[in-house]
């Protein structure tokens, strides 16, 4: 494959960037390696700061003996049960408005208004609906994902092309037909465009929820460190959080690439 | 005269816009197309060829007029008809087999079954081998040819064509005017090509409409072609008979292009 070479040059920078800025966290915020250039009190810097090689014990820590597991579980599980639900509901909506146009004139000002509300603000109020078990989560993450899902698919039945559409119903495709074979398929591709934004605020709301008010789940474990000033295990919480949006991102391509196998890529050959 | 494969009896088509302007692009415009029966619409670019077949396929209600089709009369689409679009038709996100199979699916026909007339079909338009391909992996002439098996599967008893290969260089073209004649012959239906090229328009049809220049466009001029079959477009083009014919429906054509040309400059 041409391009390896650099490909490899490019990833060992990354790498370096990577434990350079380590270095740095280290260094400036041992309490022993410089003298204390900002704060009075020589342990200032690592109580502001969290220590990277204490973070990483944290982490490892809470793998080995086992105590992030639910907590993580909880988290995943309220992320991808918004994220399904809301995907499901921005797929059904957004069909469905942008097949009526009565009711899409109808509902236009209301969609408009909850769109551009701030809805993070809403998640106090699903604690007080929904428990402070992971339901008023899994609203919280519909309420962000529905929008971005519904949006693209209304965008996305609105921009068929009229010819393929037309040749369709031609070739004798019923409107339930039209829906199946036309409709969705090109919502659908929208709908993939969006799936890392809505994978990742799915993620957003499922944190943003447990840190407003749980009983478990990665959010709630950042929230009780920070209750007791414990800054490493903050900033642990925010390593595993991080390290598992990764993980979701990855899993979305890997999905992108199977389902939307139909669509150019840039740069594709024939191989003979 | 026999039952007509399709008759067009008086249409006018006028469009009404949202600010109130009205422009009519056919008036009073009588076309009957026999069984069997290949006949070219050619006219000056804006003519209203393709609102022509948009009526006849019954994507487009006329203003005025009739359409009979077997000498029923055409409510909704026309289940007769096939159509093949001048623009990208295919669905992209289906390979060329299952755009084929398409039409044979949507009438719920038994799925081996359709793929196995599909690959026949492929196989008819010279694609065999390339079914699962997606359209963007193939070349235009080649989604063309994918468009052509998509509408013959069905075996319509019309054809209606709107400027299928305007958009392929000359040679493609010269080769697809070619299978089409032979796909055409093997099997005789009628055939509306709508095309502003009347080298391709005399050496298809059996006969040729020449349109006015729109708005109000009309039938000017109707040319049999009595040039024999079977025919090979590139060398048809060369036999005195077909310059004849050309001369003849040139000079019915040229105040239409030029008038059509006129009005473009002023826009």
């Amino acid at each position: 494959m041409p391009g390896s070479r650099s490909n490899r040059a490019l990833r060992f920078w990354q790498v370096a960037l990577f434990l350079a800025f380590l270095a740095f966290w280290h260094v400036a915020t041992s309490p022993t390696l410089l003298p204390p250039f900002y704060f009075d009190n020589p342990h200032k810097a690592a109580f502001f700061f969290g220590e990277p090689l204490k973070v990483l014990a944290r982490t490892w820590d809470w793998f080995s003996s086992g105590t992030i597991y639910p907590h993580l579980w909880v988290t995943l599980l309220e992320t991808v049960l918004a994220f399904v639900i809301g995907t499901m509901l921005g797929l059904g909506m957004g069909l469905w408005l942008a097949l009526s146009p009565v009711a899409s004139a109808l509902l236009d000002p209301y969609i408009k208004a909850l769109n551009s509300m701030p809805r993070v603000i809403l998640a106090p109020i699903f604690g007080v609906w929904f428990g402070l078990d992971i339901a008023s989560k899994v609203a919280l993450g519909v309420t962000l994902v529905f929008f971005i899902v519904f949006f693209n698919v209304y965008q996305g039945v609105r921009e068929v092309s009229y010819t393929v559409l037309a040749n369709a119903r031609i070739l004798g495709a019923s409107e339930r037909q039209l829906l199946r074979h036309v409709y969705l398929p090109s919502a659908m591709s929208w709908v993939f465009a969006s799936l890392h934004n809505s994978v990742g605020l799915a993620f957003v709301g499922a944190v943003v929820g447990e840190y407003l008010g749980s009983s478990r789940g990665v959010g709630y474990l950042i929230l009780q460190a920070e209750g007791t000033f414990d800054i490493n295990s903050v900033f642990a919480g925010i390593l595993v959080l991080t390290a598992f949006a990764l993980l979701l991102d990855w899993v979305v391509s890997l999905a992108e690439r199977r389902l939307l196998a139909w669509q150019p890529r840039g740069g594709e050959t024939e191989k003979m | 005269m026999a039952v007509a494969a399709l008759a067009l009896e008086d249409i006018t088509v006028t469009f009404v816009s949202q600010d109130g302007g009205r422009y009519t692009a056919l008036r009073n415009t009588t076309l009957r197309i026999a069984p069997g029966e290949f006949v070219s619409v050619v006219g000056p670019t804006g003519c209203g060829k393709s609102t022509l077949l948009n009526v006849a396929v019954g994507l487009l209600q006329p203003s005025a007029g009739r359409i009979r089709v077997f000498d029923e009369p055409l409510a909704g689409l026309n289940r007769k008809a096939g159509y093949l679009f001048q623009t990208e038709a295919l669905m992209p996100w289906r390979t060329a087999l299952q755009n084929v199979t398409a039409g044979l699916e949507f009438r719920k026909t038994d799925s081996s079954q359709a793929a196995r007339q599909a690959e026949n079909w492929l196989q008819r338009v010279g694609l065999g081998g390339f079914g699962e391909r997606y359209p963007h992996q193939l070349s235009g002439g080649m989604r063309k040819r994918v468009a052509l098996a998509q509408t013959l599967i069905l075996d319509p008893q019309i054809i209606l064509m709107d400027e299928p290969f305007s958009a392929l260089d000359i040679q493609t073209r010269q080769l697809m005017e070619n299978e089409l004649l032979e796909l055409w012959s093997a099997n005789r239906k009628s055939v509306v090509f709508i095309t502003h090229d009347l080298e391709e328009a005399i050496s298809l049809s059996d006969r040729v409409v020449v349109l006015s220049a729109g708005p109000e466009a009309h039938p000017i001029g109707e040319f049999d072609i009595d040039l024999p079959r079977p025919r090979d477009v590139a060398e048809i083009r060369l036999a005195p008979r077909f310059i004849e014919l050309h001369t003849l429906i040139w000079r019915a054509m040229k105040n239409e292009v030029l008038k059509s040309y006129a009005r473009q400059q002023k826009q």
